[in-house]
């Protein structure tokens, strides 16, 4: 698993579905794009594919880099690539940008066709369930009937568990990591805290700022900064940064931890990256996912006609996303006598911990990986 | 929660332990075995007797040697119950050689009945004969059956077979069958005292 083993330079394919997409909330997009990126090769038997799902901040830039000079491979370089976890001798991985994002496929910061200008506030809110049957076309598109897997952490793993409900026949196995069958109150609460400070900057427009050529930076600065406390661990943040200071203390409001530093390069490097409108619609997404609510609450009855075997993982000091709420989903699976594993893997990185490579982490998911016979569908 | 007995020859493949299990499990049927360690036992039943198994274990080794070995299983502590699992939702809940290791023992069989329609316990005698030898010259038992010394063992709540049928009685517990082993044999005769291995089926009263 040697950093080493690159995949290389990939280039990013853009799909356009030109059929009309009806969204959960009854919106229509008349047409959309999907930018997507592949690693390995697709089988005679097409039965290697595995998709992966990102999560809130995440892109279709799972692996290697797009240029020579990039300082950073994707998001997910540590798993994806020759002789890494997801191994891309054996697997065809793809990865996508999800409707509604901001780094390629159709959002409110891309061209509306139709109106030649950025979507803006009238891009409608999207959920799991819709990215979820965008990336069906685009594997439609592919020619790939089924998945040997999808993988997914956090948001991501939504839409892994989201896939066996809506295409049960469609995927082999599926990995649900650092994930939640549904937002917890004080999950949703967060945010609701960071699309009020997108929301209330002066410099959100209600979300036609691009016309006014500026974006809510202080909104999203915030917002990312918030996440960011919340996806580490106390401990984490205690082994990183403690209480140590920047200089000597100045009594001012400037800089004088160490943790300060920390958050305030993380939220201006994300203010000056991502877009306000699609980090709104992200955190809706998260909110609404509940596949349980029309069965009344009862997530055995969800998942009822899953076919795929499941791999599902959690982390110890993970409290966003707790080992607690992917028992949750274990137990649902259990209930229906579906073929599960379930990992609680001891890290001290909280939510984060789901994109380091933990050697035992690895090992699971390398284990597991290996085992899934991509030989026919 | 790692098994810690090792009854058999290693050079043996035939565990007896093994096969009365194999025994008491119906074909095809769904097993839950706490404490599974490398998942030996449910593949043994898995190839034998087509059974859907579940294993439950804590150790990371331990969960990644069942993953290889193709077995479903469940990362927790029994120590903190089974609350993942439904009433009544397994045809049998198996702890094989794990209960003497175990802080909570009477949840934990509680649980087990609650789960299971059947469950099966097995366990070291304290009472066999060559342990008894050891505490009468003077010294804590130290044996192939229980490896350990007395200030490292997990082993907190040993008993012997005399203990445990009192235990069943007083908890209402049925005992469907009971057999005890040693080195591969069964003892019927004194088995208190000859048996090294104690094996129960029960279920509630």
């Amino acid at each position: 698993m040697a950093e080493n083993n690159s995949i290389g330079i990939v280039a990013p394919q853009t799909a356009h579905f030109s059929e009309p997409f009806t969204l959960k909330s009854g919106e229509v997009l008349p047409q959309f794009e999907l930018v997507y990126e592949t690693y390995g090769t697709l089988n005679a038997a097409k039965s290697n594919a595995v998709l992966v799902c990102h999560a809130l901040s995440g892109n279709h830039h799972v692996a290697g880099k797009n240029a020579e000079g990039d300082k950073y491979a994707g998001w997910w370089d540590n798993l994806v690539g020759p002789g890494k976890p997801l191994d891309t001798n054996k697997f065809f991985v793809i990865g996508v940008n999800n409707l509604g994002g901001c780094h390629g496929s159709s959002g409110p910061s891309s061209i509306n066709p139709d109106s030649k200008k950025p979507y803006g506030a009238s891009f409608p809110i999207v959920t799991v369930e819709d990215w979820v049957n965008s990336q069906a076309r685009l594997l439609d598109l592919l020619g790939i009937q089924q998945l040997a897997a999808i993988i997914g952490g956090s948001l991501g793993g939504m839409q892994a568990l989201q896939w066996t409900i809506a295409y049960p026949e469609r995927i082999k196995h599926a990995l649900v990591i650092a994930s939640a069958p549904n937002l917890t109150a004080q999950n949703m609460a967060f945010n609701e805290v960071a699309r009020q400070a997108i929301i209330t900057d002066p410099e959100f427009y209600d979300g036609d700022y691009y016309a006014h050529n500026t974006v809510p930076r202080r909104g999203l600065r915030i917002a990312r900064m918030l996440g960011h406390i919340t996806y580490l661990s106390d401990d984490a943040m205690g082994e990183k940064f403690g209480r140590k200071l920047k200089d000597t203390i100045k009594y001012s409001f400037d800089v004088e931890f160490e943790m300060e530093s920390y958050l305030r390069y993380q939220g201006d490097k994300f203010a000056g990256e991502f877009d306000a409108n699609t980090y709104l619609r992200m955190t809706r997404a998260l909110d609404y996912y509940d596949p349980a609510l029309e069965y009344g609450g009862d997530l055995s009855k969800a998942l009822n006609k899953v076919q795929a075997k499941f791999l599902v993982v959690s982390f110890t000091s993970d409290w966003r996303f707790s080992p607690d709420r992917s028992r949750e989903i274990v137990k649902a699976l259990l209930d229906n006598e579906r073929t599960v594993s379930y990992a609680e893997v001891t890290a001290l990185h909280g939510h984060d911990a789901f994109l380091m490579p933990d050697a035992h982490y690895h090992s699971i998911l390398c284990n597991y990986l290996q085992k899934i016979d991509t030989s026919t569908l | 929660m790692q098994n810690n007995v090792n009854i058999t020859n290693t050079n043996q493949k035939y565990r007896q332990d093994f096969a009365i299990i194999a025994g008491w499990v119906g074909f095809g049927s769904k097993v839950l075995d706490l404490g599974c360690g490398d998942g030996e036992l449910l593949v043994y039943l898995r190839d034998s007797l087509e059974v859907k198994g579940y294993g439950v274990e804590k150790d990371d080794a331990n969960w990644l040697a069942c993953l290889q070995n193709g077995t479903n299983v469940i990362q927790m502590d029994l120590e903190d119950g089974l609350s993942g699992f439904e009433d009544q939702s397994f045809d049998t809940v198996i702890l094989s050689q794990t209960l003497q290791a175990m802080h909570k023992t009477e949840e934990i069989v509680q649980e087990m009945l609650r789960v299971g329609r059947e469950i099966i316990v097995t366990f070291p005698n304290f009472g066999y004969w060559r342990n008894r030898l050891q505490i009468i010259s003077g010294n804590m038992p130290v044996s192939k059956t229980l490896p350990y010394q007395w200030y490292d063992t997990p082993n907190v709540h040993l008993c012997t077979i005399n203990d445990f049928d009192q235990f069943c009685k007083n908890h209402k517990i049925s005992i469907l069958e009971r057999k005890v082993i040693t080195d591969g044999d069964e003892m019927s005769f004194m088995p208190n005292l000859l048996g090294n291995l104690a094996m129960y089926r029960l279920k509630s009263n």
